[in-house]
């Protein structure tokens, strides 16, 4: 990256009231208003947005793919966490 | 039991085969990440170069209702751009090179655009058949193997009919017009035709890299599947227009089900694709122009941004 060169922003955006913001791509800007702006111009021309977060790309901090089997793995033997490793006699309802 | 141990560009390999998207993390083949940076790129740099041809008729549009349809188009042209460059950064190319690489002339961009837009009608044919042509691209690529890029192509894809149905409907208006309006969309049709052929690019026999790009799903048809899925949804399109298509060789043929059609004039094609078509200094000239004389436009927010950052860090 050069000076001059804009930093890169990740955009989320929540789509309706009562939704998550979810990511959906990222752009250059000087600052995080313009990058707000430049987000709504870029991801929300027809309606796709209610409300808008940027944060720089620089700030992320992700996990490492790489490492994804070890990473997840405790969670792999523990079946007994979903409600269908249990069994419920046919006669009770509701559960 | 032995067992086989995989390379990693066999895992990698397994993964595509699978289905299963490669996220910008993920390990992958030099070769991959390279292509998929120059077609991505190319791919931005057509969306930025493609206005400039619709540009040209913005203040000429005959109807304020046109005007607004165009600006909304070429705006989500330069959106395209944007979602596309923003794919190709994931992978670690920087924006900067990118756009320098286009001003150079190192990188390409889809030829089409080196055609002048001489009439109205042509806006109609530039939504109908060149943006027709580039949805029979793009709607295979929104499963292509690249997380990134799939996902920018699902959002071009869902923006890029509404480009076609206009051009559709410019066309229609004028055939259903005076004959002489009739006779100007029918002209454009004889320019657009070809040219619109050739952006699926060049024959299969004479495009190496189809087969490693299938395999990577970063292509899912090759070039003369597309073209001619292309013609055979277009022809019946211009019959309804009551427009001749300029190749006297179409012709339906029931045991293909599908048209036989004319071969492209390829000296044409590579002639462009070298950079001497119509209008190839006049784009690069617009674009170069547009670049440099935004450049204190970039440097005064990125000075207005420190100077910012430095007076709230003094309160």
């Amino acid at each position: 990256m050069n000076q001059s060169e804009w930093p890169l922003w990740e955009v989320f955006i929540r789509s309706k009231q009562g939704l998550d913001h979810k990511h959906v791509g990222s752009l250059h800007a000087a600052d995080a208003e313009m990058a707000i702006q430049n987000a709504r111009d870029v991801y929300t021309r027809r309606l796709e947005g209610v409300s808008i977060w940027v944060v720089e790309s620089s700030h992320v901090h992700a996990s490492n793919p790489d490492d994804a089997a070890a990473f997840y793995e405790p969670a792999n033997d523990k079946i007994y966490r979903h409600p269908t490793f249990y069994q419920v006699p046919d006669s009770i309802k509701h559960m | 039991m032995e067992t086989l141990e995989l390379t990693q560009e066999e895992q990698f390999q397994a993964r595509i085969d699978a289905d299963i998207r490669i996220e910008p993390k993920d390990w992958m083949p030099d070769a991959y990440r390279k292509t998929l940076i120059r077609q991505i790129s190319q791919h931005a740099h057509s969306e930025l170069v493609g206005m400039l041809p619709e540009g040209n008729w913005i203040t000429r549009a005959p109807s304020l209702k046109r005007k607004s349809i165009l600006l909304a188009k070429v705006q989500d042209e330069a959106g395209h751009g944007l979602y596309l460059y923003s794919a190709a950064e994931t992978l670690g190319a920087s924006r900067d090179q990118m756009l320098a690489d286009l001003h150079s002339g190192k990188a390409k961009y889809s030829s089409i655009f080196n055609y002048p837009t001489l009439s109205w009608a042509d806006m109609g044919c530039v939504g109908w058949l060149v943006d027709g042509a580039a949805i029979l691209n793009q709607v295979p690529l929104c499963r292509t193997s690249y997380g990134p890029y799939a996902r920018a192509m699902v959002r071009v894809c869902k923006e890029e009919s509404f480009h076609q149905r206009q051009g559709f409907e410019i066309m229609q208006t004028l055939c259903e017009g005076a004959p002489v309006q009739k006779e100007m969309a029918q002209e454009a049709l004889n320019r657009w035709w070809w040219p619109t052929l050739m952006m699926f690019g060049p024959k299969d026999a004479d495009s190496p890299n189809t087969a490693q790009s299938m395999n990577w799903r970063i292509k899912r048809f090759t070039n003369d599947e597309l073209r001619q899925k292309f013609v055979d949804m277009m022809v019946p399109q211009a019959e309804f227009l009551g427009l001749t298509v300029p190749d006297p060789a179409v012709k339906w043929n029931a045991d293909k089900n599908g048209y036989d059609f004319g071969d492209v004039d390829w000296e044409e094609f590579w002639n462009v694709v070298k950079g001497n078509g119509l209008c190839n200094q006049e784009r690069l000239g617009a674009r170069v122009k547009a670049h440099e004389e935004g450049a204190w436009v970039r440097e005064a927010a990125l000075a207005h941004a420190a100077k910012r950052k430095q007076r709230a860090s003094e309160v």
